[in-house]
């Protein structure tokens, strides 16, 4: 790949200088190696120092620099730059309080991933190697345990923007059915029934906009179908 | 002073298999209702009311109202739990909505039972 230009629609608000958002629009001459979206804002960053976005392991691991690229959540480390349709515009992850630019505080999310007791909970005293699963028992955690807590989906659940103070969320029901579903847990019971209500688990109606954004191919919707057969085969 | 938000209704699930329960009668009802319809002798008001001047019949056409009402509360509910914030608000239009689907529900009966 060549050198190119590629335009830019970025939302820009800094709380200490703007009255309120703007897009700015913007471009920048990429270099050869430059392909994923991240290089091209790191480009960016260098002709306007003041943009501010996250970003760390740039590889798709940390989950950082979620935004949302033209329209739709994702990673802008694992997106390519020249798949995307110009201009580009980058907004903030949708419906959490915006702290600068592309950074968003992102406590009301955590705090419902928080609430599900994100740990293994077991009351027998730890052998002296593991504790053990069968192949078939650790199976299931497949597809739960990668999820890097990125929050495209989450943040991208209409259910979620509506009640983020009680919908646990995706990515928040995602690590639930992952100890669930965990044979080493003890606290399946209470897990359940932190669940049963209608605003923690059921404001999902399993509309999938979390499945179509996830940048690591996971399936919340699939999880929170798990959650409830799992509540039915308790209750009946 | 703040006031925290407390969860855990514990309510959820009862509602969630209800509302699903509903719609797999309804759909029964519907094909069934179809194929009643359908295969009439002929096709005028005397045909049609005698169709629901059978007994099963009009027990499973009031059952059908009776499930479309409880699944429109789940619904309807579920929408006021999504959009109206102020608690006494919700709160009201529940009861709005609550009194509503019961009064329809005593207007189906006497609807079916006078046909």
């Amino acid at each position: 790949m060549s050198k190119r230009t590629v335009h830019f629609k970025i939302y820009r608000y800094d709380p200490d200088k703007d009255e309120k958002p703007y897009m700015q629009d913007i471009s920048v001459e990429l270099e050869a190696s430059d392909k994923k979206l991240l290089d091209a804002m790191v480009r960016l960053k260098t002709k306007d120092d003041t943009l501010s976005f996250r970003r760390s392991c740039r590889e798709g691991v940390c989950g950082s620099d979620a935004m949302n690229i033209n329209g739709k959540n994702g990673l802008a480390c694992l997106t390519d730059v020249d798949s995307l349709q110009q201009p580009i515009t980058l907004r903030p992850l949708p419906g959490l309080p915006v702290i600068r630019d592309l950074i968003v505080d992102m406590t009301q999310f955590f705090k419902q991933y928080h609430s599900i007791k994100p740990y293994l909970v077991n009351n027998d005293p730890p052998p002296e190697r593991e504790r053990l699963q069968s192949p078939d028992d650790r199976e299931e955690l497949n597809g739960l345990y990668e999820c890097i807590l990125c929050a495209c989906c989450s943040t991208s659940c209409p259910s979620f923007w509506w009640n983020p103070d009680k919908f646990v969320g995706p990515a928040g029901l995602l690590a639930a059915y992952r100890f669930l579903a965990d044979t080493r847990d003890q606290d399946t019971n209470a897990r359940l029934d932190n669940l049963e209500d209608p605003y923690r688990l059921f404001r999902c109606h399993s509309i999938m906009n979390c499945v179509d954004v996830c940048p690591k191919g996971l399936n919340p919707t699939r999880a929170i179908g798990k959650i409830k057969d799992m509540m039915v085969r308790r209750a009946v | 002073m703040v006031r925290r938000q407390p969860v855990g209704a514990h309510y959820g699930l009862k509602d969630w298999i209800a509302q699903r329960a509903t719609a797999v009668f309804m759909a029964i009802y519907t094909i069934i209702f179809a194929v009643c319809t359908l295969t009439l002798s002929e096709f005028s008001y005397e045909a049609w009311s005698g169709l629901f001047s059978s007994g099963p019949f009009r027990f499973l056409s009031f059952l059908f109202f009776l499930s479309l009402f409880y699944h429109a509360w789940i619904g309807v509910r579920d929408i006021w739990m999504d959009y109206v914030k102020p608690d006494g608000l919700r709160l009201s239009l529940h009861l709005v909505t609550l009194f509503l689907l019961v009064g329809y529900a005593g207007w189906v009966a006497q609807i079916l039972w006078r046909l």
